[in-house]
């Protein structure tokens, strides 16, 4: 079980939530299981080919998957997933 | 350039009187401040961020302050972009924010770069300068000061922000991670939402630029710990800053150990978008404003759909027109007749261009998009329709 922080951008495909607690003992297997939750996050966050988009980073705590062990990373009890896409605004 | 000056040698007795609450902290003092007034810094951008920024880093004392926009003063600006008041609307940005500058502290020098930052004229640009404060609201912009950056060695204060979200770090310092290192692709056009698609809440901005000069300053004075490695994420509403670790990506095209990117590309190709500057080209499946009002008038027989949210559609909407808003879309085909043309419409065209898509790959072969969207509408056929 662990804690899936959902940026602002896309609560809307998240039915509105800034917090899911998702059952999975890798990072994969939480992904998999909030994707399966909301269908329409699948697209947001992967490729056709199922790899993590690159403008979309996760966090397991605050540490960037891509430098542990990506979706093989071990999720324990009450970590903390973070999805931070990147972000646009600033001036207009 | 004319940013090039003998650097000061001493404080003005006027200087010591402005700035002594600054001359009493050991961390600044007299020689620290000397440091303001020495120093260049380049504000890319003079809106959400770069307006508190410019506010702060001037009564501070920075010395030089360069501003890039070509941007002029719109009354929907006035929420956040607190440099620029009502009576200059209509006026430069660049213009109206040296004016306040000037008002607050007339011993800034400020440089007026009146142009939109590009791959012909970043390096000449950004070269007189310490440090870039990257305040854009685009990725290609975004990419471009941080290659740029990269590539001249200037550190690269960060800065972003989405309706109640905001996002800063420091990039291109020493051994530190660039913006590349943490996002290396763009997000495709259209996918990640402008604060004119998706809002801002106006002191957000306020929030985040004032981060971004605390970096500014700490940079130029060589105190403290610059947010260097970590990006801060900051949630107005449930006011909770959160730090996350960003690493320099050895594989990284700009700033890596086997850079592919060795000076700058097109960054509009990169990013896959228009240049801004670009009047928009009447591409095939294009309609304009003027054409759908004469299609109406003449009562031709078309089905006019507008994709925006509901709020939208609440401050404006063209009567003729059916709302389906673009995240609905796909389960209200069977409102739309594939048989009858179709032209969708949104606020500025970029979601009715998505929605477009979606409609041809649904088997609707008859879709036009309105250019522009309701705003065009209500510069080019029905000035009464108010613009937000």
């Amino acid at each position: 079980m662990a804690k899936v922080l959902i940026p602002t951008p896309l609560r809307a495909h998240a039915g509105g939530q800034k917090e899911v607690e998702v059952p999975g003992a890798t990072v994969g297997e939480i992904l998999a299981a909030l994707t399966a939750q909301f269908g329409d996050l699948r697209q947001q966050l992967f490729t056709d080919e199922g790899r993590l988009r690159t403008f979309v980073n996760v966090y397991l705590n605050d540490e960037d998957v891509r430098y542990l062990d990506r979706d093989k990373t071990p999720a324990a009890q009450g970590d903390t997933l973070s999805i931070v896409p990147s972000i646009a605004g600033g001036v207009r | 350039m004319s940013t090039v000056a003998a650097p000061p040698a001493a404080l003005t007795s006027e200087e010591l009187q402005r700035y002594s609450r600054h001359l009493i902290l050991p961390e600044v003092g007299p020689e620290g401040q000397l440091k303001l007034k020495r120093a260049k810094v380049l504000l890319v951008g003079t809106g959400g961020l770069g307006a508190p920024m410019a506010l702060y880093l001037s009564a501070a004392g920075v010395g030089t302050l360069g501003l890039v926009d070509f941007d002029v003063v719109d009354r929907s600006n006035l929420q956040r972009q607190v440099i620029h008041g009502t009576g200059d609307i209509g006026r430069k940005k660049i213009d109206s924010a040296a004016a306040t500058i000037n008002e607050i502290n007339p011993n800034v020098r400020v440089v007026k770069h009146e142009v939109a930052l590009s791959s012909e004229n970043a390096l000449d640009i950004l070269k007189d300068y310490d440090i870039v404060a990257d305040g854009t609201d685009n990725f290609p912009t975004r990419y471009l000061v941080n290659d740029a950056c990269v590539l001249l060695h200037k550190p690269n204060v960060y800065g972003s922000i989405f309706r109640f979200e905001g996002q800063a770090s420091v990039f291109a310092v020493e051994d530190g991670p660039c913006y590349r290192c943490l996002y290396p692709d763009p997000p495709p056009p259209g996918v990640v939402p402008s604060c004119a698609e998706g809002g801002v809440l106006g002191i957000l901005p306020g929030v985040i630029g004032l981060i971004q000069a605390t970096e500014v300053v700490k940079l130029i004075l060589g105190q403290g710990e610059p947010l260097k490695g970590r990006l801060l994420l900051y949630d107005a509403l449930a006011m909770r800053f959160r730090e996350l670790k960003l690493r320099k990506n050895p594989e990284c095209p700009v700033c890596g150990l086997h850079p592919t990117v060795t000076k700058l590309i097109d960054y509009h190709q990169f990013c896959g978008v228009p240049k801004q500057t670009e009047v928009p080209q009447v591409a095939s499946g294009d309609i304009s404003p003027v054409e759908v009002k004469a299609r109406l008038d003449r009562g031709d027989d078309f089905q006019l759909i507008d994709v925006r949210e509901v709020f939208e559609h609440q401050i404006c909407n063209i009567p003729q027109a059916k709302l389906i808003p673009l995240g609905e879309l796909p389960k209200r085909l069977n409102e739309i007749d594939p048989a009858r043309e179709v032209v969708v419409h949104c606020k500025m065209g970029g979601r009715s261009a998505k929605a477009a898509d979606l409609l041809r790959a649904n088997g609707f072969t008859r879709v036009l998009n309105m250019t522009g969207g309701i705003l065009a509408w209500s510069d080019k056929v029905d000035p009464t329709v108010p613009k937000y």
